[in-house]
């Protein structure tokens, strides 16, 4: 059995060492390229959203390189998501290939069907073994997002933008390849102390609140690479969504430790009186807790024709006026011309470092209309 | 005496009679707003997001149509789901918040939730909130809503005699619709009941199709055991409920011999359209056609493309009966 399963931006590595924990051969998706997004979108639904194209993409690629099983998530909607893996799966075979598709879902999300869906996939592997792999899974996420934290920091108050982009890069190649905490945990220290050493300039740095659906904030792929970009532009990005964060927030109810999800929707609540499926509260409820937070300006990300991303852009044009912060909405899809983004993203910072520099003196929000 | 507003988008289509009577039981005025106009259309897609899909858009417009017919409430309901585990669609469970953030200077907006994914405990003490807006009399109140059942079940009745929505709410309404009984073709056709039976979003597509001799067969047709047993040959159940009956209906159709062709009338930006239109594509073995409408509104493209299809089944049905054998 050589398993793979959909690409999604750094998890990536943490899905690789849970799979390989379980003693699984895995074939992870190759790098989401160009050819991938062609493939994705040469064989999926015209106005399905970007995640399913990528997905296709992804499988096909994977395939070909000798997967035969593939592990894919499910739901219970309103979010199309939650029926993603029956339409890839319809595709793919409509294509010809054979293969395997394991998909982890139960009627109510509990758990312990979770774990029972990975035993099954894991047949030849103990009880304690597979609870190490979770462990060193969990361990490799959450040294990912202390690099991807690392890289918000730093990039946009270093001169040196390539070097601090090579770090990041050398770094999350060397947990992808480490086999121990300790050694994951050198790679963290090291990392860390070359970030300090580079050479800052420091000018002031806007803060922007990054939210929006789960699959496009984590995949630089969905994205242009959106947080790299404005770290170039000098603007720090804080993420609305963290991969550990959901996993605790969603999946495990919150005993890892504080979760602020309470808090997230209560400030929802207001302009957004009731859940819309995937991560519409959150959004709204994000933007205001980042407007209350003394943040520069939102900007939300989606796939073109996200469900829950179009109620939460709706109610935020209401937030926005209400809480006073600059707010743009950017959907991405398959077309791939990056002037017209990093046009908006430049104008963006440039208004807000300027509603800054006048500080006191509010910008009309109109002008962000 | 209080003045409801009822904008004629979206639910309206399947819910109209339930809420008029409910509302005109309780002592208050329905008025509806304009049928979807160009001018609907045009204020519509100035409120909402670029990104929203047709029919919300056109509920914008008919939200601010109201407006200007001086009235004390709208009737904006929260719609989560109407059955068991399954829902509609995340815009319709955002309505009343995306309307108040869009639209400036609204009356009092009655957002009454619908939520029986789980149970209709709650679903009971919306319909006493809602009643509340005109008396406190919780008899009254229940006495209105099993009225207005009733009426609602008279016109579930007429839906399935052949009619579309929108003409069942006419014949409901005491006016006459008269329907051809001559027909050449017969076509199915599907689609979200609040985009294909409003004739300026569908441009009329299933008056065309009759007034091309074909007999429409819709959903609403159908028997609804006989739609959940076919859309539960899927290997995952379908958990959008109007997806759910579209793909029972087409896979119903798709079996019955009577039926030559199958169209689907989907929206650009729908969600569950995109994902179900490409599920009923992949297993359907009869001659379909996927129809996408928006606010564009060059009829031209439309005509053209049903014509095709009509000739299309046609020309095919000719085919068949000179395949077979002269010699009995």
């Amino acid at each position: 059995m050589k398993v793979t399963f959909p690409a999604m931006g750094n998890t990536r590595i943490a899905i690789k060492a849970l799979l390989e924990g379980l003693r699984l051969e895995v074939i992870p998706p190759p790098p989401i390229t160009k050819k991938t997004i062609e493939l994705g979108v040469k064989y999926s639904p015209e106005f399905a959203c970007m995640p399913l194209k990528i997905n296709v993409g992804n499988f096909i690629e994977a395939i070909e390189k000798g997967a035969d099983t593939i592990v894919m998530a499910g739901g219970w909607g309103p979010c199309r998501f939650g029926y993603y893996a029956q339409v890839e799966r319809e595709i793919l075979k409509d294509l010809g290939y054979d293969f395997k598709m394991v998909i982890l879902e139960a009627p109510d999300f509990k758990l312990s069907e979770l774990f029972t869906q990975i035993r099954d996939l894991a047949e030849n592997v103990s009880f304690l073994e597979a609870l190490k792999a979770v462990k060193f899974a969990w361990d490799k996420l959450k040294a990912v997002e202390v690099m991807e934290k690392d890289l918000e920091y730093y990039l946009p108050r270093v001169k040196e933008k390539d070097k601090a982009e090579s770090i990041y890069d050398y770094a999350l190649e060397s947990i992808d390849k480490a086999y121990s905490k300790k050694k994951i945990d050198n790679i963290l220290a090291e990392a860390r102390n070359a970030f300090c050493n580079l050479d800052f300039h420091g000018e002031n740095i806007l803060k922007i609140g990054l939210l929006g659906e789960i699959y496009t904030i984590l995949e630089p792929a969905a994205n242009y690479d959106i947080v790299r970009h404005l770290g170039r532009l000098n603007a720090e990005v804080c993420r609305a969504v963290y991969t550990s964060s959901w996993i605790n927030d969603h999946l495990l109810g919150g005993i890892l430790g504080k979760s602020n999800h309470k808090h997230i929707v209560q400030c929802a609540h207001a302009y957004l009186g009731s859940w819309v499926g995937g991560h519409g509260q959150e959004t709204v409820g994000c933007a205001v807790d980042f407007a209350r937070r003394g943040y520069d300006g939102i900007i939300q990300i989606g796939p073109l024709t996200c469900m829950p991303e179009i109620v939460a852009q709706s109610v935020l044009n209401r937030v926005k006026g209400e809480e006073n912060i600059p707010c743009i909405t950017l959907y991405f899809d398959e077309h791939a011309g990056t002037a017209g983004i990093s046009t908006r993203l430049e104008a963006f910072v440039d208004m807000l470092g300027r509603k800054k520099e006048r500080e006191g003196t509010k910008v009309p929000v109109e002008i962000f209309g | 005496m209080k003045r409801v507003g009822i904008p004629q988008g979206l639910f309206y289509y399947y819910y109209y009679p339930l809420w008029k009577v409910f509302f005109t039981f309780l002592g208050a005025e329905v008025v509806k707003s304009s049928p979807t106009s160009k001018k609907t259309v045009d204020i519509g897609v100035n409120l909402a997001v670029d990104e929203a899909c047709f029919p919300i858009k056109v509920y914008y417009g008919h939200v601010s149509d109201l407006l200007k017919k001086d009235v004390d409430y709208i009737f904006v309901p929260r719609f989560i789901s109407i059955e068991t585990r399954s829902y509609i669609c995340p815009k319709f469970m955002g309505l009343p918040d995306m309307i108040k953030a869009g639209i400036k200077e609204l009356p009092e907006i009655i957002d009454m939730t619908v939520d029986l994914s789980r149970t209709d405990k709650g679903f009971k003490q919306e319909i006493l909130k809602t009643g509340s807006f005109f008396t406190n009399n919780k008899k009254k109140i229940k006495e209105a809503y099993n009225y207005a059942l009733e009426e609602y079940k008279r016109f579930g009745e007429l839906v399935r005699q052949g009619y579309t929505r929108q003409e069942a709410i006419k014949v409901w309404e005491g006016e006459e619709v008269f329907l051809s009984e001559k027909a050449d073709l017969n076509i199915g056709v599907l689609g979200h009941g609040y985009s294909l039976y409003d004739d300026f979003i569908s441009m009329s597509i299933v008056k065309r199709l009759r007034d091309m001799g074909a007999k429409v067969h819709l959903p609403e047709h159908i028997k609804g055991e006989d739609i959940e047993k076919e859309a539960a040959s899927l290997p995952k159940r379908v958990f959008w409920t109007l997806g759910r009956k579209m793909v029972g209906s087409a896979f119903y159709m798709d079996k019955n011999s009577d039926i030559d062709g199958i169209i689907y009338v989907a929206c650009f930006g729908c969600g569950p359209d995109s994902l179900i239109g490409e599920v009923i594509e992949r297993k359907v073995k009869k001659p379909f056609m996927l129809l996408t409408v928006d606010e564009h509104t060059g009829e031209g493209g439309i005509v053209t493309r049903l014509e095709a299809f009509c000739d299309m089944l046609i020309r095919r049905r000719k085919l068949s009966e000179s395949n077979i054998s002269c010699y009995g």
